[in-house]
C-alpha cells in the first residue's frame, strides 16, 4: 500500500494539468490538423500561430491594453485599500463591523449588474474605451479584496509597534511608509496578487467598457472566430500567452501565500 | 517633582479604568507600579507616556501641563512586555532610530551605539534583523532603544516578564542602575511583589484602577494602609480572615483565638479583619506570642526547600510557607501556629489599624 501514495496526487495533478498541456499542445498544431485528426502531439509543428500574433499590432495592443489596466487597477486598489485596511485594524468606530462586511458583500455583487451603470457613466464623463475605465471598474471587487486581505495582515502587527514608533518620535506619515509598510510587505504582495488575478481574468466588464482602443486581449480572442472561420490554433497560442503575466506573479508571491493563508485571511 | 499626575482618571466608553488618581513622582526616581493584571498598571502608563488622553485630571510634566500635549513631542520612552522592535531595521537601526529623529550626527549615534551595545552585550548582533534574535536579545534591543534616546521618563512595562528565569534575574540587577544613571525617572510595572522588593525605590500598589497606595517599597510593604495595598503585596497570596473582638480575646471565624494586650486590647469590641502573610504561619511552634488555628491540609507545594501549605478550617481557607520540606497528606489535621506579632488588623472597611505596642 505505502508504495502507492504518489498515484492520488499524481492522478489529480494530471487531471489538472490536462487542459492546460491540451492548450499548449493545439497552440502548435495548425487549425486543420486541430480539426482534423485527434493527435496527442503536433505531427506538423509549427510556430506560425505566435508568428501571427507577435507580429500583428491588433494582438499585441491587446495584451498591452490588458496588462496596463490590471497594473493601474492594482495599483490603484492597494493605494485606496492600505489606509482603510489601517483605519480597520487600529481603530474602533461607529459602525465599523458593518462597513467591514458590507465592504465584502460588494465582492458578491455579479459585474453584469454594473456593466449597464458604468458604460453610460463613463460615455458621460468620457472614460469610455480607455484603460482607466475598466481599472476603475475592476476596483468595485478587488477594493474590497484588498481591504479583507490587508487588514488580516494588519492586525497581525501588534498595536505597540504603532505605539513604540510615535513615543521614539516618529510622526504618523513617516512611521507609515517607513516602518509599517514594509512590516506587512508580504500582505501587500498577497494582495497585489490577488488583485491581479482577479482584474485579468475579468471578462465582460472589460470588453464592454472598450471598444477600439483599449480592447482586451479577451476581445481580440473573439475576433478570430468571425473572421474566417474559427482560428483554433491561433486562439489557442493566445490562450496560452495569457497564462504567462499570472505564472510569473505567482512565482513571485509564492512564499507569502502560504503566510497569508496561514493568518486566515486569503 | 518630575511627573505629576493630579486627579487624573480614565473612563473608556462610560466604564471607569482609572479612578481619580494622583500620584507624583521624584525626578529621578525609582517607581514600582506592583498589581495583578487588569490591575491598571498598563493603562496608568499609557496616561503617562500620553499614548492615552485622561478623560479629567491634569499631568504636569517638570512644571509643564502636558495633559493634551501628542506623544512624539513628550520626553518619554516605553519599553512593552511583549517585545517590540521595528521587524525591517537591524538591530543598529533599531538603536538609532529614535535619534536619528532627533537630528543627532551619524558620528554621534555611532558612539552611543557603540557604547549601549557594549553595555547590553548586543554588540555582536547589531546587524542582524530583531528575528534572527532570542527574546532576551530582542528585548535588550527595546531597552536599548529607549536608553539611548535619553528621555526624562522611562516606562518600563513588566520588561522581564516574558524573559528566562536567568536573564531576567541578570537585567533586574542593571536595569534600574541603566536609567538612574541616565538621570532619569523611570516607572516600571510588575505583577510580582518579590521583584518590587528587589527592585526597591517607591512602590505604588494597584488595585481595579485605583492607586491604593504610594510610598517607599519597604514601607508600603511592612505598613500597608488597607488589606488591598497589603494583599497585592503578598506572594503567595495573604490570608484575610473575619474577626470579632470582645474584651481582650479576638476571635476568627474559624474559631481561633488570640488574647490581645497592649494597643489591641483598648479598640472598641466589634467586627475586624486579620491579615496574615503566609510566611508567618508555621507548621512548628514559634518562640514568641503566636496563635494556633487547627486545621486539615487541603495541598501541599514543594518547592525546593519551601513548603507552600494550604489548608482548610471551618470553610475557610489559609496559606503557611514554610521552610524545609513538608510531606503532607490530603485530610490529615494540622496545628498552625500564627505569628501575632506579624499580624495586620484591618477595620470593617478594610483600611488598616495601627497600634502602639
Amino acid at each position: 500500500m505505502r508504495s502507492f501514495k504518489w498515484l492520488v496526487p499524481t492522478v489529480y495533478i494530471v487531471f489538472l494539468m490536462l487542459p492546460i498541456y491540451w492548450l499548449l499542445n493545439m497552440s502548435f498544431k495548425t487549425t486543420n490538423e486541430i480539426l482534423g485528426s485527434f493527435t496527442l502531439w503536433p505531427q506538423t509543428f509549427t510556430l506560425e500561430n505566435y508568428q501571427t500574433i507577435f507580429s500583428s499590432s491588433e494582438w499585441l495592443g491587446g495584451y498591452a491594453n490588458s496588462l496596463q489596466y490590471v497594473v493601474l487597477n492594482t495599483v490603484l486598489s492597494v493605494a485606496v485599500a492600505l489606509p482603510a485596511a489601517y483605519a480597520f485594524s487600529r481603530y474602533r468606530f461607529l459602525g465599523d463591523k458593518h462597513l467591514f462586511f458590507w465592504l465584502l458583500t460588494n465582492r458578491m455583487a455579479p459585474p453584469a449588474v454594473f456593466a449597464l451603470p458604468f458604460i453610460q457613466l463613463y460615455s458621460a464623463v468620457g472614460l469610455f474605451d480607455t484603460p482607466w475605465a475598466v481599472a476603475i471598474a475592476h476596483c468595485l471587487f478587488n477594493i474590497p479584496l484588498a481591504v479583507w486581505i490587508l487588514e488580516g495582515f494588519m492586525s497581525g502587527v501588534p498595536k505597540e509597534l504603532d505605539e513604540t514608533a510615535y513615543i521614539d518620535g516618529y510622526s504618523f506619515p513617516r512611521f507609515f511608509t517607513r516602518i509599517f509598510i514594509p512590516t506587512i510587505t508580504a500582505g501587500i504582495g498577497v494582495t497585489m496578487f490577488f488583485c491581479f488575478m482577479f482584474s485579468w481574468v475579468e471578462l465582460l466588464l472589460a470588453k464592454s467598457l472598450t471598444s477600439v482602443n483599449a480592447k482586451p486581449i479577451a476581445a481580440v480572442m473573439t475576433k478570430t472566430a468571425s473572421s474566417s472561420g474559427y482560428e483554433l490554433g491561433l486562439l489557442a497560442a493566445a490562450g496560452s500567452l495569457t497564462l504567462i503575466p499570472g505564472a510569473i506573479v505567482i512565482w513571485f508571491v509564492r512564499n507569502y501565500i502560504a503566510k497569508g493563508f496561514a493568518l486566515g485571511r486569503v | 517633582m518630575s511627573l505629576e499626575l493630579d486627579n487624573v482618571s480614565l473612563n473608556v466608553a462610560g466604564e471607569p479604568h482609572i479612578y481619580p488618581t494622583s500620584l507624583t513622582l521624584e525626578k529621578g526616581a525609582f517607581n514600582v507600579l506592583l498589581g495583578t493584571t487588569l490591575a491598571g498598571k498598563t493603562t496608568l502608563m499609557r496616561l503617562m507616556a500620553g499614548l492615552e488622553k485622561p478623560t479629567k485630571g491634569t499631568i504636569r510634566f517638570e512644571g509643564k501641563d502636558v495633559t493634551r500635549e501628542r506623544v512624539r513631542k513628550r520626553n518619554v520612552a516605553m519599553v512593552y512586555q511583549q517585545f517590540i522592535n521595528y521587524p525591517n531595521f537591524t538591530v543598529y537601526d533599531n538603536i538609532a532610530s529614535p535619534m536619528k529623529l532627533m537630528g543627532k550626527s551619524a558620528k554621534e549615534i555611532d558612539h552611543e551605539i557603540q557604547q549601549v551595545a557594549e553595555l547590553l552585550k548586543l554588540t555582536p548582533m547589531l546587524h542582524r534583523q530583531p528575528s534572527e534574535l532570542s527574546g532576551g536579545q530582542q528585548q535588550r534591543t527595546a531597552l536599548a532603544r529607549a536608553l539611548v534616546k535619553k528621555a526624562s521618563l522611562v516606562l518600563l512595562d513588566e520588561p522581564l516578564a516574558n524573559l528566562d528565569y536567568k536573564l531576567r534575574e541578570e537585567l533586574r540587577e542593571e536595569l534600574p542602575k541603566l536609567f538612574l544613571d541616565a538621570g532619569a525617572t523611570v516607572v516600571y510595572a510588575t505583577t510580582e511583589p518579590t521583584e518590587a522588593l528587589l527592585l526597591g525605590g517607591n512602590t505604588a500598589t494597584m488595585h481595579e484602577g485605583r492607586v491604593t497606595q504610594f510610598g517607599e517599597t519597604a514601607t508600603v510593604y511592612r505598613q500597608p494602609v488597607n488589606s488591598l495595598s497589603a494583599g497585592v503585596f503578598s506572594d503567595p497570596p495573604m490570608n484575610l480572615s473575619k474577626a470579632e473582638k470582645l474584651g481582650n480575646s479576638m476571635t476568627l471565624s474559624c474559631g481561633a483565638s488570640w488574647s490581645l494586650d497592649g494597643g489591641y486590647s483598648q479598640l472598641p469590641d466589634g467586627s475586624y479583619f486579620l491579615g496574615v502573610r503566609p510566611h508567618h504561619i508555621t507548621l512548628e511552634p514559634l518562640m514568641g506570642r503566636s496563635m494556633v488555628v487547627n486545621a486539615e491540609v487541603d495541598l501541599t507545594e514543594i518547592s525546593g526547600s519551601e513548603s507552600t501549605v494550604h489548608v482548610k478550617s471551618a470553610n475557610e481557607t489559609w496559606i503557611s510557607l514554610n521552610h524545609g520540606v513538608h510531606r503532607l497528606e490530603k485530610g490529615q489535621t494540622v496545628k498552625l501556629y500564627v505569628n501575632t506579632d506579624q499580624c495586620l488588623l484591618f477595620d470593617s472597611n478594610h483600611d488598616r489599624i495601627q497600634v502602639e505596642g
